[in-house]
């Protein structure tokens, strides 16, 4: 009986010497999961993460409701990033549908995505910065994050679930004189950004204490099938918004920031780092979108796909590629939903990285994996 | 008010002293009485005009008002007002609240928030007073398989060891509660007794996070106590001695921290490792241990720590200024007593008051003190610094910084004060 226990409750012949903590779900440091965690005095001599405390079925619930109703589920898993988690949806069903999308609303949607990306990433360096006990590092993103969302908000209505993109385009068209506020706001949060590299980026504890662990190889983060920034900290250049450019990535200049280290200090500076770079996109896509225009096709109440037919998308989120793999049968509804996350790839690496570490690395090491618990369960 | 108490009516309060007026009256006879005839019997009375004071002539000022102040003068020159008021417990528990107070505001200033806001008229100035009132009104839950005996002690021994510390503080010239030749010793004997403390309370709550914790401050205080002494080594070799007081007068005309800088720095790194205080607080490190090994105190004992840890911190914050900033010397900045009160008295109109016993204090006292809680408010404004401005450090960063850089330069801070001290600047019969 005791062998069909779940994983940390079986009762494990250890040696005296090794302790088991569980870190989690209860815990200041985890998030919604558990890492089991052996340590021998001070190092880790196995870890055992434990998703799934937070699993809602986003995938089951999909097949119960048409293409249009699937959005405002589909983006909880990521609320802070809701733009993007609907992103490859969007783009899966509008080709299933064959739809064609307005030059305008291709731009609001880049907009959106990279503002959502920066909310997203302030969220995740606040966590960053208390996991590594540096409180003006929580307090600082936290609150300038607040320009973005006021900005989503005048954008989409919404603070955080946005639920902006649907099929055919954006639901509504930019509020008047946004252009101008945009630019200001964006520019006045680069300004701030910048200023984190003086209290936490070049700050000699955080580099002494983040540089060098958890590394991570190139060829051990193309072998566990790491994304995004974890996988660019590791120094393969691999940006879905420059190798499969979707929507109108491929007329703007995006420049993917790569490190060479592989440690815990670079994965958490590719994040930083990629702000900075959709503070230039958010720019470009401002001069470029076309001034006036339709942001929405019209479609037919509950549309249906064309037979059996299936799609695959994918997008960069702001925690690596992000993919919508969608298969109809000719029905209103999707036959199946499958929603391939970033989070759930980069946790695989966490074994891996912490292995032989100190205990005192573990939030570090875990936190600069750009992991969302709630994603990666779904 | 009606927060605390929502439905408090004065006539009930009355009603339900007068229904158990008897088991007070018990309780007030048994103790009361007892604690009366002890005060009287062992505690020395002061002699005023050439008459013995008891306490039951304590009360004579109310027929004779101008005994009031020299009853005053000399109830405060006891044993009794010095360790629970003055320079005692009460004096370091006003600076500790103050602390708190100062450093939720700075901490909110430098991160762009607030602070506390709400309690009090006063940009939330009774916070603390509303935390206290919670954790005292808080269930305290305690393990089932924990050491009862010792989980209950190990907060109570805290606070008086904490205590016991800020006894040894001299704050002016004569105002000490012990003013023990060997002060400096004794202080290190007391910084002695915290990791037993911490080691105590984390094992006994038989849990593992707090044991982890209780084992990091362990290895943190011990490796951290022998640079810290090393380090005021320079300040005794040049003084000579090891009373705190004549510390503090041997640097009447300059402060030691002019002369040995690297004692003063390695000192005051010591101190924020000792009080676990950011970036050294791996002991409590949340992300990691959840509360280090105060992770299961609850209700008034988790207060009472933090009480501790706050006395502590007013300590360690005088200790540098006793021994590296000149304690209470400092200029003459506290207006002298206006001399015509004391010989003429005040006048008001056709009546004169001639007050005898004036003034309470001397001018040198309140400018002592006066320099003394500058130095230490601005030397605590630099403890709580660090706050805002560093993450965390690990284990080894830490016992590599404590072994091998601060051990190191302690001994280059010893032999700069022995140089000072044969070549014949400093020290006892120097040309300083």
């Amino acid at each position: 009986m005791n062998n069909e226990l779940p994983p940390g409750l079986a009762l494990q012949k250890v040696d005296e010497r090794i302790m088991t903590l569980n870190v989690g779900p209860q815990h200041p440091g985890s998030g919604h999961m558990r890492i089991i965690v052996q340590i021998d005095g001070d190092f880790i001599v196995a870890c055992d993460p434990d998703p799934g405390y937070v699993h809602r079925g986003e995938e089951k619930m999909a097949e119960y409701r048409n293409y249009i109703t699937n959005i405002p589920h589909l983006e909880r898993p990521v609320i802070h990033d809701s733009c993007n988690i609907l992103y490859p949806y969007v783009l899966g069903v509008e080709e299933l549908l064959g739809i064609e999308v307005p030059e305008r609303a291709k731009y609001i949607r880049v907009i959106a995505s990279e503002l959502n990306r920066c909310v997203y990433t302030m969220y995740w360096l606040a966590i960053y910065g208390i996991f590594l006990g540096h409180s003006t590092m929580f307090m600082w993103p936290a609150g300038d994050r607040e320009l973005l969302i006021d900005l989503l908000e005048k954008m989409t209505g919404a603070r955080v679930t946005h639920a902006h993109f649907v099929p055919g385009g954006v639901r509504n068209d930019l509020p008047p004189n946004f252009e101008d506020v945009c630019l200001r706001q964006v520019n006045y949060f680069e300004k701030r950004i910048k200023e984190y590299a003086a209290i936490f980026y070049d700050n000699p504890i955080l580099i002494a204490r983040t540089a060098n662990t958890g590394v991570l190889s190139r060829q051990d983060a193309i072998r566990l099938g790491t994304t995004g920034s974890v996988l660019r900290a590791s120094g393969v250049d691999y940006d879905l918004r420059k190798k499969e450019p979707y929507d109108v990535y491929d007329e703007l200049d995006v420049h993917s920031n790569v490190m060479k280290e592989g440690d815990s200090y670079a994965r958490s500076k590719i994040p930083w780092l990629d702000m900075l770079e959709s503070c230039n996109i958010i720019r470009q896509a401002l001069q470029k979108m076309p001034k006036s225009g339709s942001v929405r096709v019209k479609l037919k109440p509950n549309p249906k796909g064309k037979g059996l037919d299936s799609v695959y998308k994918r997008v960069e989120s702001g925690r690596g590629s992000l993919g919508c793999y969608i298969v109809s049968d000719g029905k209103p509804e999707p036959y199946r939903l499958k929603l391939s996350v970033g989070s759930f790839r980069n946790l695989i690496a966490l074994p891996y990285l912490l292995k032989g570490e100190k205990l005192g690395n573990m939030p570090a090491v875990y936190w600069s994996l750009n992991y969302w618990p709630v994603e990666a369960d779904r | 008010m009606s927060v605390i108490a929502p439905n408090f009516k004065f006539s009930e309060f009355v009603k339900s002293i007068l229904d158990n007026v008897f088991w007070i009256l018990l309780i007030f006879a048994l103790i009361g009485l007892p604690a009366a005839q002890i005060i009287l019997f062992y505690i020395e009375m002061p002699v005023i005009n050439g008459e013995l004071l008891t306490p039951f002539l304590a009360l004579t000022w109310l027929a004779d008002p101008s005994r009031t102040l020299p009853i005053l003068k000399a109830f405060m020159t006891t044993d009794l007002f010095k360790i629970a008021a003055f320079p005692g417990f009460g004096f370091a528990a006003l600076i500790a609240a103050g602390t708190i107070f100062i450093e939720r505001k700075m901490l909110a200033k430098l991160q762009l928030r607030v602070g506390p806001f709400y309690c009090g008229k006063f940009e939330g100035i009774l916070q603390l007073m509303g935390d206290g009132l919670k954790l005292i009104s808080k269930e305290i839950i305690i393990p089932a398989k924990a050491d009862k005996p010792i989980f209950w002690a190990a907060p109570i021994i805290f606070v008086a060891t904490a205590a016991a510390f800020v006894a040894l503080i001299p704050v002016a010239p004569g105002w000490v509660v012990a003013d023990v030749d060997v002060g400096l010793l004794a202080v290190f004997a007391i910084i002695g007794f915290f990791p037993i403390i911490t080691i105590l309370s984390a094992w006994s709550s038989n849990s593992k996070f707090p044991f982890i914790g209780g084992i990091r401050a362990l290895h943190q205080m011990v490796s951290f106590e022998i640079p810290l002494i090393l380090s005021l080594l320079g300040v005794v070799i040049l003084t000579g001695t090891l009373n705190l007081s004549e510390i503090v007068a041997s640097q009447s005309n300059f402060p030691w921290i002019i002369f040995l800088p690297i004692g003063a720095i390695i000192f005051f790194i010591t101190i924020l490792a000792e009080l676990e205080r950011i970036p050294f607080d791996l002991p409590e490190a949340e992300s990691e241990i959840v509360a280090g090994w105060l992770t299961e105190f609850s209700g008034m004992i988790y207060g009472l720590v933090q009480l501790g840890t706050y006395l502590k911190l007013y300590a360690f914050a005088a200790l540098f200024v006793v021994l590296f900033l000149g304690g209470w010397s400092g200029p003459m900045i506290w207006p002298p007593f206006p001399e015509e009160i004391i010989t003429d008295g005040i006048v008001m109109g056709p009546i004169t008051a001639k007050i005898p016993g004036l003034p309470i204090f001397s001018q040198e006292m309140l400018n002592g003190v006066l320099w003394f809680i500058i130095k230490t408010v601005g030397v605590i404004f630099f403890i709580l610094l660090p706050r805002g401005v560093f993450p965390r450090i690990r284990i080894d960063m830490l016992l590599s910084l404590g072994w091998y850089k601060l051990i190191g330069l302690a001994f280059v801070n010893i032999f700069i004060a022995l140089g000072l001290l044969y070549a014949g600047v400093l020290g006892p019969g120097g040309i300083l």
